[in-house]
């Protein structure tokens, strides 16, 4: 379900903004904090707290969850043969997604030479075209996995997640905002699912950065442009939580995506085009109001061109 | 024309020439392929001791033009590192010296030596300490061991964040301190689990006194790894069981008592790291290497005769400036043919610690691949 206020800011561990942008949009009283990407130190949110004057209660989602898993072993089992199937659908995915992508970027070192610059165009079109085609199966084959998932085992109904749910809204109802850090985004992005967190909000306004960010988009972008084994191509995970449209949060960017390839961020931006990819470096920031986005100075998105642009107001 | 050229093709040199050249110029000088080494001072010979397996391993100098300048050049390819010492001869008597002319040194537990990079080599920047990077800890354990019939001090790297709610892999490293000390192995992985390119890991940092015995396939290593060291650190360390989690890792010497080990116990460990492995072998006859590789010999012809499958996987490296690449080269598909998956790297480097950690990061991210693609912090 769309969200009417996010903010989307940069990595948060040594230039910290969150209480600038919290304090920005004037809220008082206490802000609910994911840290379940933190995973077994979620609770280690001693200086989050200490950053935001110590208002905030950790909604403690990793924790839950293993003890959900604890007491519903039938859940726990079902989850897990989900993620197995879902990570071996990843492995075929990726086999395909290396084949293409090797073209479109073979097509893409051939626009300059003499003789091809009117043939290449048509062909890295259909190149890209058969990208997205095999972005968008793989983002429903694995949407198909949740859905059959979801209606066999129906979560939401068994005693020990809704017990967890009554106690996270009644949190949720007394906080301001929410707040989600980043961390391994896949076991992220499977705790605010498995608890409907986003279902519970208010209309808070919600503050993500890093994996964080990249959770509520509508489809999560795994990139590394530096990898010490292989090529490093970025892959959709799946559809993420759709908080936000028409974005690809790409969190450290400066460091993880070789900004300065014109190839690599062209080849990026017009895969996953019309979404707009946000470069999300240490003190980037990106407002989502009323389904339009606004960018502080300084933050940038990637552009077809193989450039970067301010993303404006 | 190279610098050293354009100045013998003046017509008259100085030693105001000399000097100016000495100044406006670092030495080695690389110019391309093109390496220049010098010495200034008085002496009978002047010599370039190296350790390129191929060449000769010493190359006289020429006296420069009568003055006291003595130079050498050699055809080095790019991204080489050469290790070296000069030899000055005076009255008969050779004295081996790191070049006075080379701030760049290379250390090892004989001491140091003079290092000249080809062009291209860079110092890999994972090598060097990160200020973001989380710092592990090293910890000192200490075991009793019957396979030796003595007390063994092992250390024990800790990755930073170390939970004991958490399980993590294991890697034994062969002649630890000196990987510590010699090949920064504690930097490379604080910034390798740092930057998630590695899991986090603990690491246990194995020494012996008597290495070049104990490491040639003593039976009495293997019981010592495998019955005390591994059901010591699990009892002491949070540690995922599997063989796939396990890895055994050395250079040279150690890299044989990495693949005895997991030869003499298969299904141990998952994975090794093997560095400029002493895989010494013969097809007829005796080795020319002398006794301390008797028993590397007897091994290695063994294994070739009854490989098994010791692990999973394995990475191997060399330098092929070494005399051990043909070994290493010999024995990637030997291992490929027990099932194995093998990766084999080959460096324009000898055999000497900075080798074995420029190759490091291939290494643990082959065989312990972090969560790079998953986390976003």
């Amino acid at each position: 379900m769309v969200h009417s206020r996010v903010v989307l800011l940069g990595p948060q561990r040594l230039q910290p903004t969150l209480s600038t942008a919290v304090a920005s949009l004037g809220l008082r009283g206490k802000l609910a904090a994911v840290t379940a990407g933190w995973e077994e130190r979620e609770n280690e949110d001693q200086e989050l707290s200490a950053h935001l004057q110590g208002r905030t209660v950790n909604l403690a989602l990793y924790e839950r969850a293993d003890g959900v898993f604890r007491y519903d072993t039938e859940l726990h089992k079902a989850t897990r043969e989900r993620q197995d199937r879902i990570r071996r659908s990843q492995e075929l995915y990726r086999l395909r997604l290396a084949h293409l992508l090797e073209a479109a970027r073979e097509l893409k070192r051939r626009e300059s030479r003499p003789g091809f610059e009117q043939l290449v165009e048509p062909q890295l079109e259909g190149a890209v075209q058969a990208l997205r085609e095999l972005d968008r199966e793989h983002t429903q084959r694995i949407r198909a996995i949740h859905v059959e998932f979801e209606l066999k085992w129906r979560p939401f109904e068994r005693e020990s997640v809704a017990l967890q749910r009554r106690e996270l809204d009644a949190i949720l109802k007394d906080c301001s905002g929410l707040c989600i850090a980043g961390g391994h985004v896949g076991i992220l992005l499977n705790r605010l699912r498995m608890f409907g967190i986003l279902d519970l909000l208010r209309g808070q306004p919600i503050f993500a950065w890093s994996a964080g960010a990249m959770v509520l988009t509508e489809r999560i972008v795994l990139f590394h442009d530096f990898p010490p084994q292989g090529s490093g191509d970025p892959e959709v995970l799946e559809a993420g939580l759709g908080a936000i449209e028409g974005v690809v949060a790409l969190p450290h960017a400066d460091r993880r995506l070789a900004l300065g390839d014109a190839t690599r961020v062209a080849l990026f931006a017009r895969r996953f085009a019309p979404a707009r990819c946000f470069a999300l470096p240490a003190r980037a920031r990106v407002d989502w109001k009323d389904g339009r986005w606004s960018g502080e100075p300084g933050t940038r998105e990637l552009k077809v061109t193989g450039e970067l642009a301010e993303v404006g107001a | 024309m190279t610098k050293l050229s354009e100045l013998g093709a003046k017509p008259s040199i100085g030693p105001a020439d000399i000097e100016r050249f000495l100044r406006e110029n670092r030495f080695p000088l690389v110019e391309g392929r093109t390496v220049t080494f010098v010495y200034v001072g008085s002496a009978d010979e002047v010599k370039l001791r190296h350790w390129i397996s191929g060449l000769p391993t010493s190359q006289p100098f020429q006296r420069f033009q009568g003055s006291p300048m003595w130079t050498l050049t050699l055809d080095i390819p790019e991204g080489s590192r050469v290790e070296y010492k000069l030899e000055i001869v005076r009255g008969g008597h050779p004295m081996l010296i790191q070049d006075p002319l080379n701030e760049n040194l290379a250390r090892d537990p004989y001491g140091a030596n003079s290092v000249v990079f080809g062009e291209g080599y860079v110092q890999p920047d994972w090598a060097k300490p990160d200020g973001e990077a989380r710092l592990g800890e090293i910890q000192e354990q200490k075991i009793e061991s019957t396979a030796f019939g003595e007390t063994r001090d092992v250390l024990v790297y800790v990755p930073a964040r170390f939970r004991t709610t958490r399980r993590y892999p294991l890697l034994v490293v062969h002649d630890g301190p000196d990987y510590l000390k010699f090949a920064s192995l504690r930097t490379v992985l604080d910034n390798l689990i740092h930057r998630l390119e590695v899991q986090p890991m603990v690491v246990a940092l194995t020494g012996s006194p008597h290495r070049l015995v104990e490491y040639a396939n003593d039976e009495r290593h293997a019981r010592f790894i495998v019955d005390e060291l591994v059901p010591m650190m699990e009892s002491r360390y949070p540690l995922l069981p599997q063989a796939s989690a396990r890895g055994l890792m050395g250079a040279s010497f150690g890299g044989v008592a990495s693949l005895s080990t997991a030869w003499r116990r298969p299904g141990v460990f998952g994975n090794l790291l093997l560095q400029s492995g002493s895989f010494v072998f013969t097809d007829i006859g005796p080795n020319d290497r002398g006794p301390v590789f008797d028993p590397v010999v007897r091994f290695m012809g063994e294994f070739r005769n009854r490989p098994g499958r010791p692990a999973d996987q394995a990475y191997v490296s060399c330098g092929t400036y070494e005399g051990l690449i043909y070994y290493n080269r010999s024995i990637v598909p030997l291992l490929q043919s027990t099932g194995m998956q093998v990766k084999f790297t080959e460096a324009r480097d000898g055999h000497n610690w900075e080798n074995w950690r420029d190759r490091l990061r291939e290494g643990l991210t082959t065989l312990f691949p972090g969560q790079l693609m998953m986390v976003y912090e």
